[in-house]
């Protein structure tokens, strides 16, 4: 039997894989595919204070091995996901991570503190890298100063732990992980989708309604594991790894480079079993290798 | 059922860019309803990435149909697939159309279809019919070469009508045109359709001229099928308000006058 188990310090999981935020809906998408209780934990979509439109269709566009979104956040605000579907996810034996979003700072602190106030929750994951809400793809996790004062002044403000997702997008991942770090961020997880856009040759327009669109799946796992790797030698705190995992070997190779856990994303999409399927496999290798913990491999990349 | 990840192939048609699929997937088949959809893995390779929606375009009791044309990567993929191979589907999924209806009389219930849109109307008729519905069906396509399977829809169970834009295939025009006349000639208790957004939009807008409920079936790129992604939107009213509504979960098909065109 390998023992599965994982500890980010603030949580201890019962596996380390996890779902992606903004590929999982709220969790309750999926409960006609798989057990949720299977999985270490779920980051459910993104939350404003209030409900949000989102961007124009089309919002999606199919690229090699991988897709782009420009959803932009779409969703129902703190007061309906409290009322309508936490109190359905808190039964599933599963650890619900709420990913937090804002407009400005006293946005993501009115989120924190309207969410505080409910039970069911085991950490926020601070959204300060989504590429589609603003013009550009600018995000708080462009800069190593805006990192560190928003991480900083929702730590204040949380009674749960903080987990702050980074950008893919930018010169320097190291430098913002550790302001992260320095803002008192419990974890890192990263990385978000890659800025990008598609083109429609023909009728000379952008594919997406937003224009650019964040990239996701297999095409940037190599990038992704690319930066947890960086960052897992330059931080102390625990990384989170994201990034076109679609198989447990790509969420091993996670796990080697320095990561305690994982995120599932697109893999979700094209196939609601995913998560488990992959928890699986990473068991499954995990026993032909004769590892006693499947962490045991976290950091263990020999260079 | 909602994943079948062995429905086995059992027979395919092929004409030209459009292919017709029979699929042995009782649980799918069991569940099915006229104007739900299921979505096909095309590639096990990550590339193309996304499954593909396909409407449900007829169904016994053990199998169901699916009919697509070749439209780029994906559906070429597809396309190769042999008799005796599986698919991996999701389904049955989505919201469809209305079948039975107390108070709809002896006025036929019109369907409307343009071109690979027919997909699920087959299935729609065929419902309708088996209820004791009057069925009549409106088949319109660019030219014959898009309107392969024309004989599925000659049926002794209700009239169908066909249009081409070049005359090649039935009469010379749009499917809204047949349309237009129809509502002329008599009385509707209420529409069906399923085709390219620019034909839907004349459906609904001459629907609610004449007074008739219409249902439309929305197409739109899929990134996951059930609700998870909130790709796939389309501005609809509900509540008085107007919402980008999901057309995986909300529709595929909506009540005409709640579909907002841009």
């Amino acid at each position: 039997m390998v023992d599965l188990t994982t500890d980010l310090g603030f949580l201890k999981l019962k596996n380390p894989v996890l779902t992606a935020s903004g590929t999982f809906g709220y969790g309750l998408e999926f409960v006609p595919f798989l057990d949720l209780g299977r999985l270490g934990g779920i980051v459910v979509k993104g939350l404003y204070y209030g409900p949000k439109p989102g961007n124009p269709p089309p919002r999606l566009a199919e690229t090699p091995a991988g897709m782009l979104n420009a959803i932009g956040l779409q969703g129902v605000g703190v007061a309906e996901f409290s009322e309508k579907i936490l109190p359905r996810l808190r039964g599933l034996g599963t650890e619900v991570i709420v990913n937090v979003c804002g407009g400005d700072e006293d946005e993501y602190l009115a989120v924190v503190e309207y969410l505080d106030g409910q039970e069911g929750i085991a950490a926020y994951e601070l959204n300060i890298s989504c590429p589609n809400v603003r013009k550009n793809g600018q995000c708080p996790a462009l800069r190593a100063d805006t990192t560190e004062s928003l991480v900083q002044a929702v730590k204040r403000r949380s009674r749960r732990p903080v987990v702050a997702k980074l950008s893919p997008n930018v010169t320097d991942i190291v430098e913002i992980a550790l302001a992260a770090e320095r803002g008192g961020a419990d974890a890192v997880s990263l990385v978000n989708t890659f800025l990008g856009m598609a083109v429609d040759l023909d009728r000379r327009r952008p594919v997406l309604g937003n224009v650019f669109g964040g990239l996701s799946g297999p095409a940037i796992k190599p990038l992704a594991l690319r930066m947890v790797y960086q960052v897992a030698q330059a931080v102390r705190v625990p990384v989170i790894g994201m990034g076109g995992i679609m198989t447990g070997r790509d969420a091993l190779e996670f796990l080697l480079v320095g990561a305690r856990a994982v995120q599932v994303g697109t893999a979700n999409l094209t196939d609601p079993e995913a998560a488990a399927r992959i928890l699986r496999e990473m068991t499954d290798y995990a026993e032909r290798r004769g590892l006693a913990r499947l962490t045991d491999i976290t950091g263990q990349l020999e260079t | 059922m909602l994943k079948d990840d062995s429905a086995l192939l059992v027979k395919t048609e092929q004409k030209g860019a459009y292919v017709r699929f029979t699929l042995a997937a009782p649980g799918i088949a069991r569940e099915a309803r006229p104007g739900q959809f299921v979505m096909v893995k095309v590639s096990e390779t990550g590339h193309p990435l996304l499954r593909r929606p396909l409407g449900i375009h007829a169904r016994s009791e053990t199998t169901i149909s699916l009919f697509f044309n070749v439209a780029g990567l994906g559906t070429a993929l597809l396309a190769q697939k042999r008799e005796g191979d599986r698919l991996d589907l999701l389904g049955p999924l989505g919201r469809g159309f209305t079948v039975g209806r107390p108070g709809d009389g002896d006025e036929p219930v019109l369907l409307v279809g343009g071109g690979r849109g027919i997909a699920p109307l087959y299935f729609l008729a065929e419902e309708l019919h088996r209820s004791g519905h009057k069925v009549r069906v409106l088949y319109g396509a660019r030219t014959s070469q898009d309107l392969p399977f024309p004989e599925l829809f000659q049926s002794a169970c209700w009239e169908t009508l066909f249009s081409t834009d070049d005359g090649s295939f039935g009469e010379r025009g749009l499917v809204t045109d047949l349309m237009r006349a129809e509502l002329e000639r008599r009385r509707i208790a209420r529409i069906g359709a399923c085709g390219p957004d620019p034909m839907l939009q004349e459906v609904g807008r001459l629907a609610l001229l004449n007074n008739i409920p219409a249902e439309l079936s929305l197409e739109a790129r899929m990134g996951c099928g059930f609700g998870a992604c909130w790709g796939c939107v389309k501005k609809i009213r509900r509540e008085g308000r107007e919402e980008w509504l999901k057309i995986c979960e909300e529709g595929p098909v909506f009540q005409a006058q709640d579909v907002v065109w841009d």
